[in-house]
């Protein structure tokens, strides 16, 4: 989601209890949940920092992928031997075992992709923001987003600070509160 | 796991990406002597397209040999990848972290490199896209999909696909971390293809079903790729190659060979990039664990092999055995795999101190896989070696021809190549995974001892 002037600011903890800690006294604050992100260099427990779980839907993509593949794989195994009839060993024209391999690697393709495509997709990727964000955090230390804080900016910084946080990234990358 | 080593994220980014920014003179002297040797194969191969395929020494029955040796090798290497990253990823095996990347990317050069032999033994290669696609409209010719030959490029571009979007799905955190610390260039390049990961509670819920899921979907396909490999020759009418149990038989017999590349692979990285706090001797110990089920395994099914070709006394399979087994050159090679593939290295690997010493696993798991190269030079070579009735017996025994080995070695030099390139680019062992290890790993006092622990959701 990109975020617009003066809108969204980051802070930058140590501790994870810390940021939990400061999700609580936000959301006590009035900002809304899903206007709170964390960012972390390496996944966290569920639940980890006490906010709402994230709900998706990357169990429909491999159902949907696994059926293109089945149907490009019936296209090309049908098509050729209906195009190209050729008689081989006096087997029928249309031999369902033999079918069956290239119709399970298509299936299996088609389900591997479409999963790949999903979690691209479903993990908001490619997103090239401007909001905030501070390189220490591949560093081991966590950000902590606020975003859509028009004219609350000063708040949540207030919160962060109070709640632990050793920085604040503002709206401009790198730059520093 | 008992070794542990706390590590601060800070140093495992300085550690794992100090080769991606750093390029020290053994890179250029590596790159270039790989380079060459896979120069002089790209050579062979253009003397191959000029003078055609009796450079290797085939006639009209030994029409598959040492290429085809290859290729059957290089498919087996790269089961190694998905056997370590998704089995263990699924059965959630805190040993696999600094494996999995690793092997991920050895199954894709390997496989790579696997599926350009079949294009060289085409001898005509340029007529592969007629083949593929159906240019040649006035013949009336396709491809004929009820043939193996034909089930084969579709498992392995399928595996080698799967892999690789495996592999790149994965890295994007590591990405994102190249990318904070890059400058120049590199920060445009990693910044491009991290696609702006920063690593947000739902990026990462995602990252971690990615793992399980992708890799529940691989495995069946890692299945079916050897299987249909081995249906290359199972599914001829050949004597010795006709048979049930290939299928199992290739498939564990690359495993073997790729769990025992992996072993290889996980040495040199820890002794070239100075990896001593993320590749331990208990991550050697674990892998020689799983190889001796493995090597068991498959001692079975080459067991079930020469007994389904030896039960039926049909005259045509006891000739093939009796020239895989009696017959030079093959008394020799027979011999020699079995003692290469199986004895040494089972005899070996038994023992914990030898586990747990990473030169003899080296070692022990390159002589493992000599005895898998030459283990499919006997069941590809003697079957079509064999001299019947009405097949041109009066031509000449077919002999290893130089330019054969110049071809294999260089598909060596490709594969470790790749390697080394990827490696250079992309940190080899996932930051990521080490760093979330960190995050779950505990200790535990039980009685008078601590005892290290994992925290499982």
């Amino acid at each position: 989601m990109a975020t617009t002037a003066a809108s969204a600011i980051l802070g930058v903890f140590t501790d994870p209890t810390e940021v939990a800690d400061a999700i609580d006294n936000l959301r006590a604050a009035g900002f809304e949940g899903s206007a709170i992100k964390t960012y972390t260099d390496t996944p966290y427990p569920e639940g980890a920092f006490g906010d709402d779980p994230e709900h998706h839907r990357l169990y429909v993509f491999p159902f949907m992928g696994g059926l293109c593949g089945f149907s490009v794989g019936l296209l090309i195994t049908i098509g050729t031997q209906m195009a190209y009839p050729l008689v081989t060993g006096g087997k029928p024209i249309l031999s369902v075992p033999p079918m069956v391999h290239v119709l399970y690697e298509g299936t299996m393709l088609g389900a591997i992709l479409f999963t790949v495509l999903g979690i691209i997709f479903e993990s908001r990727l490619p997103n090239f923001t401007t909001a905030p964000y501070d390189p220490r955090i591949s560093e081991g230390y966590i950000g902590l987003l606020v975003s859509r804080a028009e004219g609350r900016i000063d708040q949540a910084e207030r919160v962060m600070r109070d709640s632990g946080a050793v920085d604040i990234v503002n709206q401009q990358p790198g730059a520093r509160r | 796991m008992q070794e542990r080593y706390d590590l601060a994220s800070a140093k495992i980014n300085n550690d794992l990406l100090r080769f991606a920014f750093n390029t020290p003179m053994w890179f250029w002297v590596a790159a270039i002597g790989l380079g060459l040797v896979f120069g002089a194969a790209l050579v062979c191969f253009g003397l191959m397209l000029i003078f055609g395929l009796t450079l290797l020494g085939y006639t009209n029955m030994q029409m598959w040999a040492i290429l085809i040796t290859n290729f059957v090798f290089w498919v087996g290497i790269s089961h190694a990848g998905v056997m370590i990253s998704a089995i263990l990823r699924l059965t959630q095996a805190e040993w696999r972290r600094p494996v999995t990347r690793a092997a991920e990317v050895l199954t894709v050069f390997a496989l790579a490199t696997a599926a350009t032999f079949p294009l060289i033994h085409t001898g005509r290669p340029w007529r592969v896209p007629y083949w593929v696609f159906p240019y040649d409209f006035s013949r009336g010719i396709f491809p004929d999909v009820r043939s193996a030959l034909i089930w084969d490029p579709s498992a392995i571009f399928t595996y080698l696909s799967s892999s690789a979007m495996f592999i790149y799905i994965a890295l994007i955190p590591d990405l994102a971390v190249a990318r904070d610390k890059a400058t120049g260039w590199r920060r445009q390049f990693y910044g491009l293809l991290a696609l702006g990961f920063r690593g947000t509670k739902r990026q990462w819920k995602l990252q971690i079903i990615a793992g399980i899921l992708l890799s529940g979907l691989i495995l069946p396909v890692f299945v079916s790729v050897h299987s249909i490999v081995s249906w290359d020759f199972a599914m001829a009418l050949t004597p010795g190659w006709h048979s049930t149990v290939f299928p199992p038989y290739f498939v564990i017999g690359a495993v073997h060979s790729g769990v025992s590349a992996v072993a290889t692979l996980m040495a040199i990285l820890r002794w070239v990039f100075h990896l001593e706090d993320y590749i331990t001797p208990d991550h050697f110990d674990a892998l020689g664990r799983l190889l001796i089920v493995v090597v068991n395994t498959w001692l079975f099914f080459f067991m079930m092999d020469m007994y389904f070709g030896l039960a039926g006394r049909e005259a045509s399979e006891i000739a093939v055995w009796e020239l895989r087994i009696f017959t030079y050159p093959f008394n020799i090679i027979f011999p020699l795999f079995v003692v290469t593939g199986y004895i040494i290295p089972m005899s070996f690997w038994l023992f914990k101190k030898v586990r747990r010493n990473i030169k003899i696993m080296f070692w022990t798991s390159i002589v493992a896989n000599v005895g898998m190269w030459l283990e499919r030079y006997i069941v590809i070579v003697p079957p079509v070696s064999n001299k019947r009735p009405f097949t041109f017996d009066w031509l000449p025994n077919y002999h290893i021809q130089p330019i054969e080995l110049i071809l294999v070695a260089g598909s060596f030099a490709l594969v470790s190549l790749g390697v080394l390139l990827f490696a250079k680019f992309f940190p080899i062992i996932p930051m990521f995974d080490i760093k979330e290890g960190q995050v779950l790993k505990q200790e535990v006092q039980v009685g008078r001892v601590r005892v290290p622990a994992v925290i499982r959701e």
